[in-house]
């Protein structure tokens, strides 16, 4: 229950791929007939993908990862705006290649500002507009959270931007393919999406950049993808991107009705089983296969290690868990402590999950988290205080 | 590749001594929840050994190994061997940590020194080891708020 992290590769998608891993090894830019069915691959997902967020073919960039096509939008888009101004607003609970983007620019020069979220995880569309200012080139505010599955109101945030202000990009990693996902009703200019988040092949991802929207490559090199993103094209990869991308416009309503019925069953579950539970993220507007919650009094990664010996795999947001031991930004942004970020948890749900996998983790994360509260001391005190 | 040693698996799913002891001789509590880690040792002292010894831990894996690894460490050791034990002892009990695990040793044996000291505090005596050491840094265990 990990799909966020790894999801698996539906077989329609391998068998799309493999005719690129054997005998169609063309190089798409080849002007024989070796080339011509690379070509058509390449073209062929180019519509697919386009397809499914509702733009054109050919305002579609393919590249190496959602982290590649955050890196170009942000990067890309603000060093070629420089000139109107050095403004940039992110969201508070940016994944780090939109974060960290937006710090490399603030080096390069540009002033950036962090639009607040509220205790759900929703970007406030006022209090984003009320940073804009006439030298803001670029804002970029996530569609949907990977971490809490909050899905942000960008449609009301495009709404309120002056004409011809600044460029709205979206990192839409998280919930292209996932939910219905539409630039023009989204009102953006940009936006980033990723193959692995619906069960496409890893190293799979593009950008779309809106016709008419100035963008500098980040890297130097041939005449692929327009210029605008030098270097040989991953035919496999990215046909396995354009199958992905076909499936899931063609089942997104089942799936999600699916999806969205075995979470709603997992929060329900969590919450009513287990005391001193929070969801988090918003209550209604989140992604279908996300379950979010913090446990008090006990720590994410032991949690997931004791999970995992139930053969459940889970992800968290605690500071343990984090290479860095920091807590995520995104929980503390939506004003959780760090004590109650600590107890972070998040399943996130895919194709190979039913209700039978939810009953299991009702049975067994009870017993887990009991476990670590009878060697919890905050717990111990917290019996302590309600008896005195 | 497993994150951690077979030693830190065995002692996280099966943590010796866990608990609390009502009327402690020593308690020694370190860490705090914003760091991500808490430990409270209790110790028993009859004739200058550690009778008992009992933790709680609110922490990741290696956190509660290392509180379980300490704390069979220094069960039945005299008070001034119990001090011998070092952070790096405990790490190498366990078969190895992490590098960005490492600080949760510091503070398992921090913990129980904690809990020697309240001892010998309540008990006005010194003891050899204790008292002419620095109190450990606590800043070790890098804490961002």
């Amino acid at each position: 229950m990990d799909n966020v992290a790894a999801a698996p590769l539906l077989p329609e998608v391998r068998e799309a791929m493999l005719p690129y891993l054997g005998q169609i090894f063309g190089n798409p830019q080849s002007l024989h007939n070796w080339g011509d069915g690379a070509r058509e691959a390449l073209e062929g997902a180019r519509e697919q993908v386009a397809a499914l967020i509702g733009g054109a073919s050919e305002e579609i960039v393919f590249t190496s990862s959602g982290t590649e096509a955050n890196n170009m939008a942000v990067k890309g888009i603000a060093r070629a705006r420089s000139e109107k101004g050095k403004h940039i607003i992110v969201s508070a609970i940016e994944h780090f290649s939109v974060f960290n983007s937006a710090r490399t620019m603030q080096r390069e020069g540009f002033e950036i500002s962090l639009a607040p979220v509220d205790s759900t995880g929703t970007v406030i569309p006022a209090e984003l507009l009320k940073l804009v200012r006439p030298d803001t080139v670029l804002i970029s505010v996530m569609h949907a959270s990977g971490e809490v599955g909050t899905i942000q109101p960008l449609a009301e945030i495009a709404a309120g931007l002056p004409k011809d202000g600044p460029v709205l990009h979206t990192d839409a990693v998280a919930s292209a393919g996932n939910i219905p996902v539409d630039v023009k009703k989204l009102g953006v200019q940009a936006l980033s999406m990723a193959g692995n988040q619906f069960n496409g092949p890893r190293g799979s991802a593009a950008l779309w950049i809106k016709r008419g929207v100035r963008i500098l490559p980040l890297l130097d090199g041939g005449i692929q993808e327009g210029g605008r993103r030098p270097g040989t094209e991953d035919v496999p990869a990215i046909a396995g991107l354009g199958k992905a991308a076909e499936i899931a416009k063609r089942d997104l309503e089942v799936r999600m009705e699916r999806l969205s019925g075995l979470r709603d069953m997992l929060i329900e579950g969590v919450l009513g089983e287990v005391e001193h539970s929070v969801l988090t993220g918003h209550p209604v507007n989140r992604l279908p296969g996300y379950a979010s919650f913090c446990l008090r009094f006990i720590e994410g990664e032991a949690i997931l290690m004791l999970l995992n010996s139930h053969g459940i795999a889970a992800a968290s947001g605690s500071a343990c868990t984090s290479r860095a031991l920091k807590a995520s930004h995104v929980l503390l942004a939506m004003g959780i402590n760090h004590e109650l970020a600590q107890g972070s948890v998040l399943f996130t749900l895919g194709p190979n999950n039913d209700a039978e996998d939810v009953k299991y983790v009702l049975e067994n994360l009870p017993k887990v988290v009991d476990r670590l509260r009878q060697m919890s001391p905050l717990y111990s005190k917290y019996l302590k205080e309600q008896k005195g | 590749m497993p994150v951690y040693s077979e030693k830190v698996m065995q002692h996280f799913m099966n943590p010796h001594n866990v608990g609390e002891i009502e009327d402690a001789d020593g308690v020694g509590e370190i860490g705090n929840p914003v760091c991500g880690d808490m430990m409270t040792f209790y110790i028993k002292v009859k004739d200058n050994r550690i009778e008992d010894v009992k933790y709680k831990t609110f922490g990741c894996g290696a956190a509660i190994a290392v509180s379980s690894m300490v704390s069979d460490l220094v069960k039945g050791k005299t008070l001034e061997e119990a001090l011998t034990v070092t952070p790096s002892m405990v790490a190498k009990e366990l078969e190895g940590l992490p590098k960005n695990k490492l600080h949760c040793s510091n503070l398992g044996a921090q913990a129980l020194h904690k809990a020697i000291k309240n001892y010998a505090i309540k008990n006005k005596i010194d003891i050899p080891g204790l008292t002419d050491k620095e109190e450990p840094e606590e800043d070790e265990h890098a804490c961002e708020t």
